[in-house]
């Protein structure tokens, strides 16, 4: 058994393999994905798109760790400033949207389909 | 210790972000994208990124989280309508969802498995300082085009949301 303790204990010094933030972005990401799918109403369509933003700002700056540079962390910075843009327009496109139809499904908002 | 610390937090979002897709209510799912966005705070710390971790907790756990909120408790949402659900939808979505993540997850491991560790402490690149020297060196272009973005956004959000006066 101490070959594997001594194991354990060197790969909990060395720190988390770069690899993992990356798998934890990926996972993230996914869900995000799914929720944008499959569900219906808009605000949640809207917090999963938010959801997705975070899985890339998490890869972002793992890579920023792994090349010691800050350009990560400003792309990081550019992403969250656009996000917060986003959000302000298009939480007040719902509430546009909710004041002329009484409705937050996304199936029954869709004048552009025919 | 980093280890340690990494896969709470991981575990943390993971399942916050699941209860985000699975809960009906709009005001569940806020909350879980909060905790999300609180335990990826935590993850910037570990990787060294000071400032951003700060950002992350100021701008989206606190001012676009309360935005959402405050949206939902303006609309009044309830729970979302049950069913209506296509068959494909309900046969294919999850392996499909289960396969992107797969070739994601394939394609990660082959080419960063050998990319190193994140060590606590290792990189210090990230203070306000250091942030803000880049910001307002190498790209101080981007951030003055981002002021006029936020203030088009602003505008736009007051022109979008205004009472009709007719």
């Amino acid at each position: 058994m101490p070959e594997g303790f001594d194991q354990v204990r060197t790969m909990i010094g060395q720190g988390v393999p770069v690899s993992w933030y990356l798998i934890l972005s990926a996972i993230l990401f996914s869900l995000g994905v799914a929720g944008f799918v499959f569900r219906r109403n808009v605000i949640t369509v809207f917090m999963c798109i938010e959801l997705m933003l975070n899985a890339v700002n998490l890869s972002f700056i793992t890579f920023a760790n792994q090349h010691k540079q800050v350009s990560g962390q400003i792309f990081t910075f550019f992403v969250m400033v656009v996000a917060a843009a986003e959000a302000a327009v298009g939480l007040a496109i719902i509430l546009t949207v909710f004041r002329n139809r009484q409705t937050l499904n996304i199936d029954e908002i869709d004048s552009l389909k025919n | 210790m980093d280890i340690f610390f990494f896969l709470l937090f991981a575990l943390i979002a993971v399942v916050c972000a699941i209860n985000l897709i699975v809960q009906k209510h709009p005001i569940s799912s806020a909350l879980s994208l909060i905790g999300v966005m609180g335990s990826i705070a935590v993850l910037y710390l570990l990787l060294g990124a000071e400032f951003i971790a700060m950002a992350q907790l100021i701008v989206y756990a606190g001012a676009v989280m309360v935005l959402f909120i405050f949206v939902i408790m303006l609309l009044n949402a309830g729970s979302e309508a049950k069913g209506g659900r296509s068959w494909t939808a309900q046969l294919f979505g999850i392996p499909v969802m289960v396969a992107f993540f797969g070739v994601i997850a394939f394609f990660l491991i082959r080419e960063f498995s050998n990319a190193g560790f994140v060590k606590f402490g290792s990189f210090t690149g990230g203070s306000v300082e250091k942030v803000g020297m880049a910001l307002f060196t190498d790209y101080l272009l981007p951030f003055e085009v981002t002021s006029v973005l936020i203030l088009i956004a602003i505008i736009g959000a007051v022109v979008l949301a205004r009472k009709e006066l007719d």
